[in-house]
């Protein structure tokens, strides 16, 4: 459990972080908790020659409203994000979502730029981004641009960001009804498949995690749906890509799928 | 005067443990000390074509790198038991090298050690290692790989098994009354592999000495002497007297640090080739992929009634991995502390075992917290369980109906068994009777209609277990292939102050030896407990001992210590006699002190011991000192038993399973810390629990583990269990002096098939009548929707 060596650059500045990505290219990664990147550092299936720490860039780590909307700053931990009393009232969902993840360390270290950088396909933060049709707010060496959640997920560990950009805050619009059902997988306690729920009047929009190698909005079950459950039969419409383990085979989770579905748009 | 015998006393050594202030052996930093990290095979089979290790020598801060080429090379460890072919073959034995020089037989199999300044530079070289391997065809599963074609995993036998063994009634008759049984049940099933998971990962120093031509060896083990034992004269060739063995404190065990591994052996040599000390710690990767894997038997059972229920014959054949090299105990495990438990606690008049052992492209199988027994009581109490199911008797009233009846095993004889043992004393209908009481089952079936009715999956599952501990006596497991005996030895030594070191064999890595040990001693001998310390972990220090596994330390462990405890009063009589001009069988000893009987002249233990040693006014004839060290070998076996009882709820929609209760009523005879042996009963439930329903080995058909991390390999955690319900009967184990039969494993033992059963009877009104363990929620569901 020791890593490859590396160096280690401590950025101050976004636009330092940016310099040193487009320096070191293929060779560096961005590290903010660490939680995923350690790791696998660790047990040297991910070697980085530089570590360009990204966690103590000032205003990277607030939680604030914009009229309608809230922007969470990437560099905010999943503690962060269950500890405050703004998503708590005007974005529930996040931070009852933020309360399953991992353990107290791991909620303590771990950030949500982070995690949907990553972009592990069992993780629960691509469900909500993709229900709350939030934007994920990057930087690059072109200036800043503003992506789609939809538009973010392009495959396992796999998303839209270019090598020299930043993930700096995700917007999310208020969501007054909003839920998460996770199922977990009982070794690592991610999601064996995970729904977030946002309704609105007679929609809904939902987002799958764990079932396809990318997270997916249910299109199928928005179409369908007109307020009763039943729109959980179509949770995996669609999909062609359905994970497979022995926590859960194809048959399993895509059954799994429409369980979660349901019990979100129940909720 | 205060006693401690059956009192909930504290943990003395929770006092460092709580504070971090253990000290393990990854703890221990010597002058001079080197790192070591080891290149490893990621096939499971492969021959290797070339190891070149040039660029590694260069590296920095390399000390010296090794291979199969060197003179360690040609060395191998031992097996520990010997367990022959039915047909008087004798067991096929592979030399298991300490590096792999030609052949890999499983995926993290050592080729080479790397020496360096630093852990980082040992691991930093290791990769600098290049080794060429040509992968050969692998086979992981027991029974495939005795079919006809399998891959081999040694060369020089005609098949894979390491042996083919048979216990019980002829098997011609047992075939017969099953034939002419009025039912029959019948199992197919895999009990899978498991990891044994201690906390603590394994770790060795090897300190040798040039000037004193010594070696001390700091190791992370369950039993110092037997390591030093197995090293000296079986692995090394080093006289015994020049290896001191150190194991202090040892985070776990479960079984798997009994074994001696290659890693201890090789640090040793490895010690003395570069004249300095060198460590190596293994990280959790190694762990999974090198500390012997527990269970891995492949059953197919059938077990016969008659038209009121009661068991006339029970037919069993089982394939039973070894790995791919025999570990210390394997041929054990699956033989003469499994088979040898067929009986149960029920009066089956015939038995037939077979059990055909091959080696596997796996790491070793081998004794695994309960080792054998569990793997028996899982398959007594799932087959009777379903045989009630299909002849549509209660499970509890099946259990009595079979039951052995109440022998304490002094005025009524011990129960010959089918199988070689006789059990020592039980009540078996009496741990039944007060674990229904617990759950109140007739209440909880009436609760289980209701639920049922409203679409709620409720079942509860009943275990009526045995289990054999203290395994012995030395001569008869000799006669069944064992290559050391299993007694153990108990010192006392009494301090000129009366203050005293109690030195035991036995050794403790989480059970609370220095606690226990010290309470009955302290009572033994009349004086508080704080007047006693316990000394283990330490082969200059223990005269000898075999170590803590199959809950043996209290009941031989504990008896030796009471003998020497004996040896001591008896001697200390005769010095009292003198001191107080009295005939020696005018005095009784109680409280510390020795007083002549209708009197009020005494001494106390602490004059008689200050006496001992200045023996100035001293009896003539009697050597000056108080300090007595035994040896027990036991008589028998002791035979705990219990009643294991889970309820569980099913979540229709997922599979999922919902642990509510589990009831433990357990008689593990005499109790001398019942906080203690509550917390035995529990972690060992919540293992045999992680069996039931999360934890499980999966290798894939190349050989590769699939289940190498904490992120696959799932184990239990605190919000998997709920509260558990303990409660005791109290049948005295007859043979030994304490009465004591052995708390460590039976929660382990017991448990399990509990919550299989619950499971089970929670789906069997929709036509669920097995499911493969573990018992996780895409398997219930599957069983759900057949």
């Amino acid at each position: 459990m020791i890593p490859a060596k590396f160096d280690y650059i401590k950025a101050s500045s976004v636009s330092e972080a940016i310099g040193l990505l487009d320096k070191h290219g293929d060779e560096a990664k961005l590290l903010s908790g660490g939680h995923s990147l350690i790791p696998a550092m660790k047990l040297r299936l991910s070697r980085p020659e530089v570590l360009i720490d990204i966690s103590g860039i000032s205003g990277m780590n607030s939680i604030t409203e914009d009229g309608d909307e809230i922007v969470v700053g990437a560099n905010c931990t999943h503690a962060d994000i269950v500890n405050s009393d703004l998503i708590n009232s005007d974005l529930n969902i996040l931070a009852s979502t933020a309360k399953h993840i991992g353990d107290i360390q791991v909620r303590n270290r771990g950030t949500i730029g982070g995690s949907l950088a990553h972009a592990d396909p069992a993780a629960d933060y691509p469900a909500v981004v993709l229900a709350c049709d939030a934007k994920i707010e990057v930087e690059g060496k072109g200036g800043t641009r503003s992506i789609p959640a939809t538009e973010f997920f392009l495959g396992i560990f796999t998303t839209a960001l270019t090598e020299d950009e930043i993930i700096t805050a995700i917007r999310f619009p208020k969501v007054a009804n909003g839920n998460y059902q996770k199922f977990f997988q009982s070794a690592s306690r991610f999601a064996v498949v995970g729904v977030a729920a946002v309704k609105e009047g007679d929609s809904v929009k939902v987002g799958v995690t764990g079932v396809s190698g990318t997270p997916y909005r249910a299109t199928a079950v928005e179409e369908a749906y007109s307020g009763s459950s039943d729109a959980a039969d179509h949770a995996v419409e669609g999909i062609d890509d359905l994970m497979s383990d022995h926590f859960a085979d194809e048959e399993y989770r895509a059954h799994l799928a429409k369980v979660m579905v349901k019990k979100a748009l129940e909720a | 005067m205060e006693t401690f015998i059956g009192k909930p006393i504290k943990r003395r050594e929770d006092n460092r443990f709580l504070k971090g202030a253990g000290k393990y052996t990854d703890d221990i930093k010597l002058m001079g000390m080197t790192h070591s990290a080891f290149v490893r095979s990621p096939y499971a089979h492969a021959k290797i074509l070339s190891v070149d290790t040039s660029e590694a020598e260069k590296a920095e801060g390399v000390v010296a790198v090794y291979t199969g080429s060197d003179a360690c090379g040609t060395f191998g460890v031992p097996c520990g038991w010997q367990v022959d072919f039915k047909n008087g073959e004798t067991m096929r034995e592979p030399l298991h090298p300490l590096l792999a020089k030609d052949k890999i037989l499983h995926v993290g199999e050592a080729v080479a050690i790397v020496i360096a300044e630093t852990l980082e530079l040992a691991r930093d070289a290791a990769e600098l290692v290049d080794v060429k391997y040509e992968a050969l065809p692998a086979v992981t599963c027991p029974k495939k790989a005795m079919e006809a074609g399998a891959p081999k995993v040694h060369d020089q036998w005609d098949d894979n098994a390491a042996f083919d063994w048979c216990i019980g009634n002829d098997r011609a008759e047992v075939e017969a009354a099953l034939e002419n049984a009025h039912h029959v049940t019948e199992m197919t099933y895999k009990n899978h592999r498991l990891a044994p998971n201690a906390i603590e990962p394994r770790s060795y120093i090897s300190d040798y000495d040039v000037n004193a031509d010594k070696w001390t060896l700091y190791t992370s083990t369950q039993n110092p002497h037997l390591i030093r034992l197995l090293l000296c004269a079986f692995v090394l060739g080093i006289p015994e007297h020049k290896v001191r063995v150190l194991s202090y404190d040892v985070g776990g065990g479960f079984g798997s640090k009994i074994y001696h591994y290659t890693e201890e052996a090789l640090l040793t040599w490895v010690s003395k080739e570069i004249g300095r000390p060198v460590k190596w710690t293994s990280d959790r990767t190694e762990a999974f992929l090198t500390d012997a894997h527990g269970r891995d038997h492949i059953v197919h059972s059938k077990m016969g009634f008659d038209k009121d229920g009661k068991i006339v014959a029970h037919l069993t054949d089982e394939y039973c991995a070894m790995g791919a090299y025999l570990s210390t105990f394997a041929p054990a495990v699956p033989t003469y502390l499994h088979g040898t438990l067929f009986q149960g606690v029920y009066t089956t008049p015939l038995i037939h075992l077979n059990v055909i052992a091959p080696f596997t492209h796996t790491v070793a199988v081998d004794a695994y917290r309960g080792a054998g027994r569990p793997e028996a009581t899982y398959l007594l109490e799932r087959i009777i369980s379903k045989a009630a199911k299909e002849m549509n008797i209660d499970p509890a009233e099946i259990r009595y109906k079979n039951f052995i009846p109440p022998f304490n095993g002094t005025s009524e004889p011990g129960y010959q068994t089918q199988v070689a043992l006789q059990y020592d004393s039980g009540n078996y209908e009496g741990v039944l009777k007060r674990g229904l009481e617990m759950l109140g089952y007739e209440d909880f079936r009436k609760e289980q209609a209701e639920a049922r009715k409203n679409g709620k999956l409720l079942g509860v599952g009943i275990s009526t277990y045995i289990e054999g501990c203290g395994i012995a006596p030395s001569a008869v497991v000799g006669s069944l292939g064992a290559r050391a005996g299993l007694y153990e030895v108990g010192h006392v030594r009494v301090q000129p102050t009366g203050k005293v070191s109690v030195f035991t064999g036995a050794h403790s890595h989480g059970q609370g030896h220095e606690t226990v040990f010290a309470q009955f001693v302290a009572d033994k001998l009349g004086i508080p407990m704080d007047d006693v310390d316990i000394v283990h972990g330490d082969t200059d220090q223990v005269a000898f001992g075999m170590g803590t596994y199959g809950s043996r330390s209290l009941a031989v462990g504990g008896s030796a210590i009471i003998k020497s405890i004996e040896k001591v009063l008896e001697k200390g009589a005769k010095i009292a006699a003198h001191k107080l001009e009295a005939a020696e069988e005018d005095l009784e000893y109680a409280e510390g002190k020795w007083t002549v009987k209708g009197t009020d002249k005494s001494i106390s233990f602490g004059d008689v011991s200050l006496t001992a040693y200045v023996p100035h006014d001293y009896p003539e004839g009697v050597e000056p000192g108080l300090d007595f060290s035994s040896f027990y070998d036991p008589t028998n076996f002791t035979y705990p038993f219990g009643t294991h009882i889970a309820v569980v709820e099913v979540c229709p929609d997922t599979g999922k399973v919902d642990l509510q209760r589990f009831v433990a009523c357990d008689d593990v005879g005499n109790v001398m810390n019942p906080m203690i042996v509550d917390g035995q009963i529990h972690g060992g439930v919540v293992q045999g629990v992680g069996q039931a329903l999360l934890e499980e080995v999966i290798y894939d058909g190349e050989g590769q583990m699939v289940t190498g991390s904490y992120m696959d390999y799932a184990m239990p955690r605190a919000d998997d269990v709920p509260n558990i319900e303990t409660d005791r009967t109290t049948t005295p184990c007859p043979h030994n002096p304490l009465g004591v039969k052995g708390a460590g494993e039976a929660g382990a033992i017991g448990s399990t098939p509990a919550v299989v059963n619950a499971v089970v009877d929670a789906l069997s009104h929709l036509g669920v009548t097995d499911i493969q363990m573990p018992v996780t929620p895409r398997r219930v569901w599957k069983a759900m929707q057949n």
